[in-house]
């Protein structure tokens, strides 16, 4: 495994997460989350079904409201700002849905057109279609372009999903279970194509998952949630050489499952 | 934890399970209707999903409400016939059926035919849209789904829905035209003469309004149970559901609200 160059620098976090807390009707999900995230950063955590990992992308991407503590995105604090501004912030982040969100009533062109127009409207129609091509080509899905959502794949809409998302040229890219539900075969095309992305788009990136193939090809930090809180991140070899029940427990179930 | 403290019964609720549901239900519709009222006075407006949902609403429901409007008319001509006949007083079926028509048929079989074929449409499509993350897709992507979503379909609907219970009162009349002039060979302009000189301004008024507030009760219906679903496809099965009961239940206490007003100032 050849080491990432990481090129983030030192300056301020893209993401700062200061004792996040969140809980649903008196279930505590998330119990004093801490993490800064800098620009250039690929990130996965890890985490067990239903320990909160896609409350907390919601919450970096104001899908949801904190209880308490302080989530930064780019300087700004994602759940006190205005609408406006919100919508601003907004373009700026990216989000791959788990169960992709392709608007199923839109072919995939005017899914992809859809961020385009709402958020730029000075663009014209002729723009729109080269970026919507671009984008398409970058993910490797140019003849799909006039199909219905649900005409294609598990694998297919991840990629139109993914397309949707960088077609706003995000600066953050939020992944929710990136392979969720794919073939191994599918999911190592999925993974491959966040690490181009990465490069290209030189975004930073969360990644959610609970594959340790994903978090191992996409990431250069590892992070692992468990009853709420982080493990202390570090590189995957080093997470997972810790002697901690938690890791091992999740090394042995990938190793079980695969 | 000290044990004795898990046995004194907390009291979770004020009244009981169903009916705190029920209040928080009433008190989270209020909200949703004054969130509707803020965002659909506040620009930018969605002018094109607006015109979208309006024909939407109008291809949907056409060829249903023709067909109903239509029976409702001839039938209720039918109907009516032997009693007038009792009296000799055939000639009194156009009144009576434009006054029947228009004021209380049309706006109440459009209404229950929009509740059920556009409300369930309203709830199935939002609420798939909210179990499959496209409204939360939406919201990230720098959306108001709000916006989008829910104040283009009810205004659409508000909108459409006088248009709709006019033509229904056309085609009713219609329908009831053909079997007045089969059988008392009424011709049609002494039909519609005596059909419309018993209508006044505040029928076709009284119509107008209740079509509006039943076209908003269905829009506010069908989207609420629609943009709160939850438990996956269950959900969506029954918010459509819901939309429809809702729906029809509060256009017959509307009906009966607005009809003793109109009684008052008639
Ligand atoms: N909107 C919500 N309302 C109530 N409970 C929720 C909501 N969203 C998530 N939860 C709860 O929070 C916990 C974590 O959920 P989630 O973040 O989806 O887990 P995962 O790590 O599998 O993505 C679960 O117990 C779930 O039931
Ligand atoms: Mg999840």
């Amino acid at each position: 495994m050849p080491e990432k160059e990481s090129d983030h620098d030192t300056g301020e976090p893209v993401i700062s997460i200061r004792d996040l807390k969140k809980s649903f009707e008196g279930n505590l999900v998330l119990d004093g989350i801490n993490i800064d995230i800098f620009k250039g950063e690929n990130i996965a955590v890890l985490g067990r079904s239903g320990s909160g990992k896609s409350v907390l992308i919601k919450i970096i991407s104001g899908l949801i409201k904190p209880d308490s503590g302080i989530v930064k995105v780019l300087g700004q604090e994602i759940d006190k700002i205005g609408r406006k501004e919100l919508q601003a912030l907004r373009t700026k982040i990216g989000f791959s849905f788990q169960s992709s969100a392709l608007y199923d009533s839109m072919s995939v062109r005017e899914n992809l057109a859809f961020p385009l127009t709402r958020n730029k409207r000075d663009l014209s129609n002729s723009e729109i279609q080269l970026a919507i091509e671009s984008v398409l080509g970058g993910v490797g899905l140019s003849e799909s372009i006039d199909k219905m959502p649900d005409e294609l794949s598990g694998g297919q809409k991840k990629r139109i999903g993914i397309a949707r998302m960088l077609i706003m040229k995000p600066e953050i890219m939020l992944y929710d279970e990136p392979t969720a539900g794919l073939d191994p075969m599918t999911s190592v095309d999925i993974n491959n194509l966040i690490v181009r992305v990465q490069q290209q788009y030189n975004a930073t990136s969360v990644i959610i998952t609970h594959d340790l193939t994903c978090a191992k090809t996409t990431a250069d930090k590892v992070t692992v949630i468990e009853e709420g809180k982080f493990l202390e991140p570090g590189s995957f070899d080093e997470i997972f050489s810790r002697d901690n029940e938690i890791t091992r427990s999740f090394h042995d179930y990938n190793f079980i499952n695969k | 934890m000290e044990p004795h403290i898990e046995n004194i019964p907390i009291r979770r609720y004020v009244l009981s399970k169903k009916a705190d549901e029920f209040f928080t239900g009433i008190y989270n519709v209020y909200q949703f209707i004054i969130l509707f009222f803020k965002e659909a006075f506040l620009s930018p407006f969605e002018w094109k999903e607006i015109i979208n949902q309006c024909y939407y609403v109008g291809v949907r429901s056409l060829s249903l409400i023709s067909l109903t409007g239509f029976i409702t008319g001839v039938v209720f001509t039918k109907q009516s016939r032997p009693s007038l006949a009792e009296f000799g007083a055939t000639s009194w079926l156009p009144s009576l059926i434009s006054i029947a028509v228009i004021r209380a048929l049309a706006p109440l079989v459009t209404a229950l035919i929009a509740a059920g074929k556009i409300g369930s449409n309203m709830g199935a499509e939002l609420g798939s849209m909210k179990v499959t993350e496209q409204i939360d897709a939406m919201e990230v992507s720098g959306t108001n789904p709000f916006k989008y979503l829910v104040v283009t379909r009810v205004i659409a609907i508000t909108l459409m829905l006088p248009i709709l219970v006019f033509y229904t009162g056309l085609i009713g009349m219609l329908g009831a035209y053909l079997n007045i002039h089969q059988n008392e060979h009424t011709s049609f302009v002494a039909f519609f003469h005596s059909a419309f000189n018993s209508i006044s301004f505040l029928d076709i008024n009284s119509s107008i309004i209740k079509a509006i507030c039943y076209g908003f009760t269905v829009g506010i219906a069908g989207c609420y149970q629609g943009y709160y679903a939850k438990n996956g496809t269950r959900g969506v099965g029954m918010a459509a559901n819901s939309a429809v009961v809702i729906s029809m239940f509060m256009i017959f206490v509307e009906e009966m609200v607005i009809v003793q007003v109109i009684n008052a100032i008639r």
